[in-house]
């Protein structure tokens, strides 16, 4: 690469916002976190300019990862044109010029909120999460000092428990997302707020995993090609969700769907959550029960129909 | 050490230190893999481009070095901490970072931090400079980042190390690191890799 940049950023602020010490001190915090798979390593969270719950972790680690020549796709809940994902976008094309894409295969760095995207990742690509609550065993146990522990000794009986009392109680494992798994066979971890049914999709993935959660101020990771294994038992194995419905618009029935409510007569219908994976398939030609019905496109964006910059 | 005796660093710290770290990244998450270090250095002896590239990408002054005693006594030292500002250590058990260019005659491995039950991220990282990265004897890696198992020969480490590995990799969560780096190229190690020879 060539010895000086062209500035293509606002100079204002350092390339990708974070100042070059910040920087090293996470990078060497997302080393060790590949090192150690599922383990939380703590480090030092800075003020960003927007709020905790806002994506805070994920864009220290996505600051800290990307580089001038890297393309970025956010999405919030599967969907690039919600406003978290818009905002996150705006911030990184303004404090690190970097190419944005809505395209899952065409992105570089995938920053994200409670998804992950349909479409398979490949080599090279690094899916950063944005993570409220880095510890699964927080809601089960508040001090940080015991769950330490717990994960230094692999005392893991009381998750065990806790979704043992979903069966004695429900008859199934009734938790649907932030659905708890094992890395590596030693670490237990919270894949974020993601739905149970993504969980499959960390396993053996061969792209890198990287979560920050920035109030909390921890990283973890998981290398590629990793074994992810959602908790359960014998006689009650995990099942992700499944629908009887398919996508209205694009008539998928292999992606994770959302409920949209029509009318108030009990009109309803069920479109992909994954915008992108959704719109890719409308172009290639696929139609759902609703496909044409202009109101339900309303609702859908058009393919041409770009973000204001 | 005069100025004049003082080689460079970063020529763009920005660009050139985000380089190196995807660089690293991959490296570490594709354990055994050669990758890479598409920069242009002139380190000071005995450092490869691969080795300055790490220090320059890593350390700075939260980070204590210790340098092997051959490579603490050349004009290293001075290097890393006017670039880096990084302490440079005697006691291999202080230190986060360890540079080894002389890979026959390193310390063993128990001499280093290997992290605490509760935090085993506070575990040293060894770089480890060889003299080749695909002529040694073959070795084969299975663990996280490796798609099945990966054949590596590293050249120019002790008759033991191997063996010293399966120790450190016993340990899992805990143990110590590693990065070889020879010429351009790096590869990485992370505690949980096992290795057959």
């Amino acid at each position: 690469m060539s010895a000086v940049q062209e500035a293509r950023w606002d100079e204002a602020y350092n390339f990708a916002y974070l100042d070059e010490q910040t920087k090293r001190m996470i990078r060497r915090s997302i080393l060790k976190a590949i090192a150690v798979p599922g383990y939380q390593v703590p480090f030092g969270g800075r003020e960003m300019p927007l709020a905790y719950g806002w994506g805070t972790g994920g864009i220290q680690v996505t600051a800290s990862v990307i580089g001038p020549d890297d393309t970025l796709k956010v999405i919030d809940q599967g969907a690039d044109d919600t406003t978290n994902a818009v905002s996150i976008r705006r911030f990184f094309s303004r404090v690190a010029g970097v190419e944005t894409t809505e395209a899952t295969e065409e992105a570089d760095i995938i920053q994200t909120r409670h998804r992950i995207p349909e479409a398979p990742l490949r080599e090279g690509q690094v899916l950063v999460y944005q993570v409220p609550q880095p510890e699964p065993l927080r809601s089960l146990e508040p001090r940080e000092t015991e769950t330490r522990k717990m994960h230094g000794y692999a005392e893991y009986g009381l998750m065990h428990v806790r979704l043992y009392e979903d069966i004695a109680r429900y008859g199934h494992i009734a938790t649907t997302y932030s659905y708890p798994v094992m890395v590596n066979g030693r670490y237990l971890m919270s894949p974020s707020p993601i739905p149970k049914f993504d969980n499959p999709k960390m396993q053996g993935n061969p792209a890198i995993q990287l979560f920050g959660a920035g109030r909390e101020k921890r990283i973890y990771a998981i290398p590629p090609y990793t074994s992810v294994k959602s908790l359960d038992f014998d006689d009650h194995p995990f099942e992700p969700q499944t629908w009887d419905e398919s996508c209205a618009l694009c008539g998928a029935d292999n992606s994770y769907l959302d409920e949209v409510v029509l009318d108030d007569h009990g009109g309803k219908m069920f479109v992909c959550s994954d915008t992108h994976f959704c719109e890719d398939r409308r172009a290639k030609g696929h139609r759902g029960e609703l496909g044409a019905d202009p109101a339900a496109l309303a609702f859908a964006r058009t393919a041409d129909e770009g973000e204001a910059q | 050490m005069t100025l004049a005796d003082l080689k460079p660093g970063f020529a763009d710290a920005v660009f050139e230190a985000q380089a190196g770290f995807r660089a690293l990244l991959d490296a570490f998450a594709y354990a055994g893999r050669i990758t890479t270090v598409d920069l242009n250095l002139d380190p000071p002896a005995p450092l490869d481009v691969a080795m300055a590239a790490v220090a320059l990408t890593l350390f700075d002054f939260d980070t204590p070095v210790w340098l092997e005693p051959a490579v603490a006594a050349g004009s290293v030292a001075g290097w890393i901490r006017f670039h880096s500002g990084s302490a440079i250590v005697a006691a291999a058990g202080e230190a986060q970072f360890a540079v080894v260019c002389d890979a026959a005659a390193m310390p063993a491995l128990t001499g280093f931090s290997v992290g605490e039950d509760r935090y085993p991220d506070r575990s040293a990282t060894l770089v480890i400079q060889v003299p080749s990265l695909t002529d040694g004897p073959v070795t084969r890696w299975t663990g996280p980042g490796i798609d099945g198992s990966i054949e590596v020969a590293i050249a120019g480490l002790p008759d033991d190390f191997w063996a010293q590995w399966d120790d450190n990799h016993a340990l899992y969560p805990l143990g110590i690191d590693v990065i070889f780096a020879c010429g351009r190229e790096v590869i990485g190690l992370p505690r949980g890799i096992k290795v057959e020879v």
